[in-house]
């Protein structure tokens, strides 16, 4: 976990790092975890998630990403509602 | 693991669309890359510009592909009205390319600003709450400030309207969030905060997760109209606490209940103190406890993911419980947790661990249970295997350093450096530097701490840890006589670091005389050793050296003729580098015409440095950012003991005082130089009245000071301790707050005294009604005579930020007395009504006269106030280390006489003097008897009036 002015939260998967920026007096665990739980989010949703998948589907990504964390916030933890609600955006395309 | 790409559900035209686009970017070369990328902008530009409208399917295809293209790193600088156009489609997947390609690529362009907020308006309206989330989710994720004006009054009222859909309530709380931290003074506060605050109890966790934060900001802002939100968490946090693994379904991360939402209630309850209510407080209490107890649990699962959101729970629990600082038991729970923690496998958890008992050793109640820990912090220290758990180790020990272990800390610290990695080997410097100069207990441990850190760790000494050393040891009389000769053996080592030659070279140029008697110490001795280094030293390091050289000059007129010689040779008259040159000629001169009384006044021992916070302390902060180190100082310096509250001169500028040969004209009655202090006294107390007239000399030698510490340093605000210092000296700080410094500058003649003082505004803003009044206070012996006269004139009721402002007091002793004098100081300052009461350190001894006498003389005189009254002994311990030297400035600078050879028995001191008042003359003889094995001192003082040997024994008493 480096350092900056604002502190890096990070996990590795493979090839890919998730990066979480927070404030330094943030909680560590916590918000490693939420990356946990979100990339459980994106493997679930993409049938086991691959590099590529994130790529080519990166505006879906970003509709996670905003389920999940608004406002440099936690907004949702459930994985269930979370996909409850990308399936039923998925199905109005 | 999640390698293996399988075309899935989520991969729908798009993709297809992009991959040729996409195909030659990995691998390939960056070219190609590019060639492709603008065949395929001028494409979609001439798409977009082309005479046939596009339909909303291949509009959003084009949007996408920049986005895309912009993500791949390259500039974007168009299609921004096309995105916008997407907005108003009906089509879900239209309308999500568009707001991300305006999320991504916010434009500052008004007109396009009036129409996305223009469709941001329709979505909110539109009652669909999947348009609604996307609105909200653009809002937030922009945050601008045009956005804030426009739906800072829209967002709340979908945040607590009843019919809102939860997901919408979420977004609609994070977005107000978002637009609250931008611009706060466009959010107006009403009638929504209440029922904000009841979202905590609403059945959706994910609407309690996501309006915990929202009210934990606003709380922080508010503190007051968010209040009842505590109860609120309270409960809620227990009633996650206490539920089944099972009883919250979709919120159990591996098996922890809602680990996220415990963690945001737990921060919520940061905001604010221990819950006043005793039943609250006791439930919260409850809640924590068994955090706690979970803790002790065997773990649920073997999964990283469980015991990860466990102890996040854990560790918020531990802040609040750190931020509370009202439960010993808990904190003293909390602390062995972590303490358990220190040895567990997982790197993160001990790392963590070790960070939050920083915070605990901070608290009165846990800091010694951190202590305990000691052998383990250290044990890290030496075996840990990642370098940022080492860090946080070395931080700890840090922070639980006091008096208590501050010796064991601080060598282990020495040792570690020996080994440690560069990156952090500075921040252990000043650690060590910072600890040894605050915990010291004698000094001379200090002096040698710092010495061993530039020999082991010389390169990573910084240029404040050694101005520090040398301030410390100018400030402190007692360690003089020590450092001297501990550099001058250090400097004795074949290879020394080029800091030690400063720090030496220094500390020999002003105290070199103090170990002059030694023969193996000579003056000549001591000019080769340091001489030896010259050539292999730096240049600012050879112009420091020049200087030292002068001074010895000064010290020891038996090397002038040497130091002379070595500022004649070409190698310093002809140096290439001109700050050398124009010492060495300027020196050189110097030495050549000044009368030796001239000499001595302007190479004069420096005068005590100002106290201010220790320059390591100010480095230490930026180096770690304000938050880390700050609190955790300011919290520990409370209980601190002031180390060096030693005495300190005026706030020294050419601009405010008057020259000293005003001041001497001034006053009047004074002739003009008391026979000059002899050079190789040693007692800069003796000739306070000078110490500023080497700066006033400074134009000299321009620029010879640079080398000096006094100029590097910026003023820093500290509380001076005040009182006893001030009654050997007669300049210095006598008071510092945040916005006001009272500086000292006083002289005194018989009965006579005259006290300038002076004021500075530390502040940017004016201070207003300005009025200072010295008062005599009435000793309880007597309330009906006047002891002492103060005479001043009221200073310019109006002080401007930064400047400073001088006050002339007139004091005149009328009779013995004891009380000293109190300064009132009141005014304004902001609006508000500012009072300050400082004690004067106008103390009888001031008014002391030295009296020259004979062995007989004063033994004839000694018999004579034989009367039991008359005289009056105390016998004490030595609060300083005992070193003649010191112990003779402080006779003087007391005020009386220092006869020598007077005694029968070499080792003690006698005194004479006459203490005058404008209604008698006390004659008044002491004699001081050190006894070195039981660190004791007898003080024996004979005067004609019980009152003033009384007094003057009180006083002196406490310089030893």
């Amino acid at each position: 976990m480096p350092f900056r002015n604002f502190k890096i939260i990070y996990r590795r998967y493979a090839g890919l790092y998730f990066c979480i920026c927070v404030d330094v007096n943030d909680n560590n665990l916590a918000y490693l975890e939420a990356i946990h739980n979100f990339v459980e989010v994106l493997n679930e949703y993409f049938h086991n998630v691959c590099e590529l998948d994130l790529v080519f589907n990166f505006y879906k990504v970003y509709t996670v990403v905003d389920e999940m964390f608004l406002a440099g916030e936690i907004r949702e933890t459930s994985q269930t509602k979370v996909l409850k609600q990308l399936l039923m955006l998925q199905s109005l395309e | 693991m999640l390698a293996g790409s399988r075309p899935g559900v989520g991969k729908a035209a798009t993709s297809r669309r992009l991959a040729p686009l996409c195909s030659p970017s990995p691998g390939k070369s960056k070219e190609a890359e590019i060639k492709r990328i603008n065949k395929e902008l001028a494409n979609i530009r001439s798409k977009f510009k082309g005479d046939k409208a596009l339909d909303g399917y291949s509009k959003k295809k084009y949007v996408c592909k920049l986005l895309f293209i912009f993500l791949l790193g390259h500039d974007i600088d168009f299609g921004h009205m096309e995105a916008v156009n997407l907005l108003s489609s009906n089509r879900y997947t239209e309308k999500q390319i568009g707001y991300l390609f305006i999320s991504v690529l916010v434009n500052s362009n008004s007109e396009l600003i009036r129409l996305i907020n223009n469709a941001i308006k329709n979505d909110l309206a539109s009652r669909n709450p999947t348009f609604m989330g996307l609105a909200l989710h653009c809002i937030a994720n922009v945050g601008s400030r045009e956005m804030a004006e426009a739906f800072a009054g829209e967002v709340p009222k979908i945040l607590v309207a009843g019919d809102t859909m939860d997901s919408v309530k979420q977004s609609a709380a994070l977005c107000l969030l978002r637009l609250y931290r931008t611009s706060p003074d466009l959010v107006p506060m009403g009638d929504w905060t209440s029922r904000v605050v009841h979202l905590l109890n609403d059945q959706h966790l994910g609407v309690v997760t996501a309006a915990t934060s929202l009210i934990t900001t606003l709380a922080q802002k508010n503190p007051e109209e968010f209040k009842t939100s505590v109860s609120l968490a309270v409960s809620r946090l227990s009633r996650i606490v206490t539920s089944a693994s099972t009883d919250l379904q979709d919120y159990t991360y591996y098996f922890v209940p809602a680990p996220w939402l415990s963690v945001k209630l737990l921060r919520l309850l940061q905001c604010y103190p221990p819950p006043e209510d005793p039943a609250v407080r006791g439930r919260l209490t409850e809640c924590l406890e068994t955090i706690l107890n979970k803790a002790q649990e065997p773990p649920k699962s073997k999964k990283v993911q469980h015991s990860n959101a466990k102890n996040a729970v854990l560790f918020e629990a531990i802040s609040l419980i750190i931020h509370h600082d009202s439960e010993p038991n808990l904190l003293v729970r909390a602390c062995n947790q972590l303490g358990q923690f220190l040895q567990h496998r997982e790197t993160n958890l001990r790392y963590l661990a070790l960070e939050s008992m920083c915070t605990l050793a901070s608290s009165e109640f846990s800091h010694e249970a951190v202590k305990t820990h000691i052998d383990t912090v250290i044990n890290a220290l030496k075996t840990e295997r990642d370098v940022s758990v080492r860090q946080r180790a070395v931080d700890l020990l840090y922070a639980m350093c006091d008096r208590s272990n501050a010796q064991q800390i601080v060598a282990e610290m020495l040792s570690y450096l020996e080994t440690a990695d560069y990156s952090i080997r500075e921040e252990i410097v000043l650690k060590v530097a910072i600890l040894a100069e605050k915990y010291a207990v004698d000094y001379a441990w200090y002096v040698d701490t710092i010495l061993n850190l530039i020999r082991i760790a010389g390169d990573y000494v910084s240029e404040e840890v050694w101005y520090r050393v040398i301030q410390i040891v100018i400030n402190r009389d007692d360690v003089q006589g020590y450092a001297a000769k501990t550099v001058f053996e250090a400097l004795q080592a074949p290879a020394c670091h080029e800091n030690l030659v400063k720090v030496g070279g220094y500390i020999l140029g002003e105290f070199g005389n103090l170990i002059a008697g030694d023969p193996r110490s000579s003056p000549l001795v001591q000019f080769n050793l340091l001489h030896s280094k010259f050539h292999l030293c730096s240049v600012p390091t050879r112009a420091l050296l020049l200087s030292t050289y002068i001074k010895f000059v000064n010290l020891f007129p038996e090397v002038k003729p040497t130091i002379q010689d070595v500022l004649r040779g070409d190698s310093q008259l002809r140096n290439a580098d001109v700050e050398l040159q124009q010492r060495a000629v300027e020196y050189l001169r110097l030495s050549t015409v000044a009368s030796t009384d001239i000499l001595a006044t302007v190479l004069e021992e420096m005068p005590p440095f100002p106290e201010r916070e220790s320059s390591i302390l100010a480095k230490l902060k930026k180096k770690k950012g304000p938050s880390t180190v700050t609190d955790l100082e300011d919290t520990k310096r409370e209980r601190s003991v002031d180390v060096n509250g030693g005495p300190e001169p005026a706030p020294a500028s050419a601009s405010s005082t008057p020259s000293p040969s005003a001041d001497l004209l001034g006053l009047g009655a004074a002739p003009a130089a008391p026979t000059g202090p002899p050079p190789s006294s040693g007692g800069g107390l003796l000739v306070d009245v000078f110490s500023d007239s080497a700066s006033a000399a400074a134009p000299l030698a321009p620029g010879s000071e640079d080398n000096f510490p006094q100029r590097a340093f910026p003023k820093h605000p500290r509380i001076s301790a005040g009182g006893s210092e001030f009654v050997c000296k007669n300049n210095g700080v006598l008071f510092e707050n945040q916005l006001l410094q009272i500086g000292l500058k006083s002289e005194f003649r018989q009965n006579l005294g005259r006290m300038f003082i002076f004021y500075g505004n530390k502040t940017s803003t004016q201070f207003l009604n300005f009025t200072p009044t010295p008062v005599p206070r009435c000793g309880l012996d007597s309330l009906t005579r006047t002891h002492l006269n103060l005479q001043t004139k009221p200073v310019d009721p109006t002080v401007d930020g930064g400047a400073q402002v001088q006050q002339v007091v007139n004091i005149e002793c009328v009779s013995d007395f004891t009380e000293a004098p109190v300064l009132n100081i009141q005014f304004r300052y902001g609006g508000t009504f500012q009072n300050v009461s400082v004690q004067l350190p106008i103390t009888l001894n001031k008014f002391f006269q030295p009296t020259e006498m004979s062995s007989q003389d004063f033994f004839q005189r000694w018999k004579q106030l034989s009367n039991p009254q008359q005289e009056v002994q105390n016998i004490f311990k030595a609060k300083h280390p005992m070193d003649t030297e010191i112990t003779k400035a402080k006779i003087i600078g007391f005020g009386s006489a220092l006869l020598e050879e007077v005694d029968p028995n070499p080792a003690n001191f006698v005194g004479a003097g006459i203490i005058h008042t404008k209604t008698s003359q006390t004659g008044c003889l002491l004699r001081l008897e050190p006894n070195l094995q039981a660190q004791m001192y007898r003080l024996t003082l004979r005067t004609s009036k019980e009152t003033v040997s009384q007094r003057l024994c009180e006083l002196l008493s406490q310089q030893f």
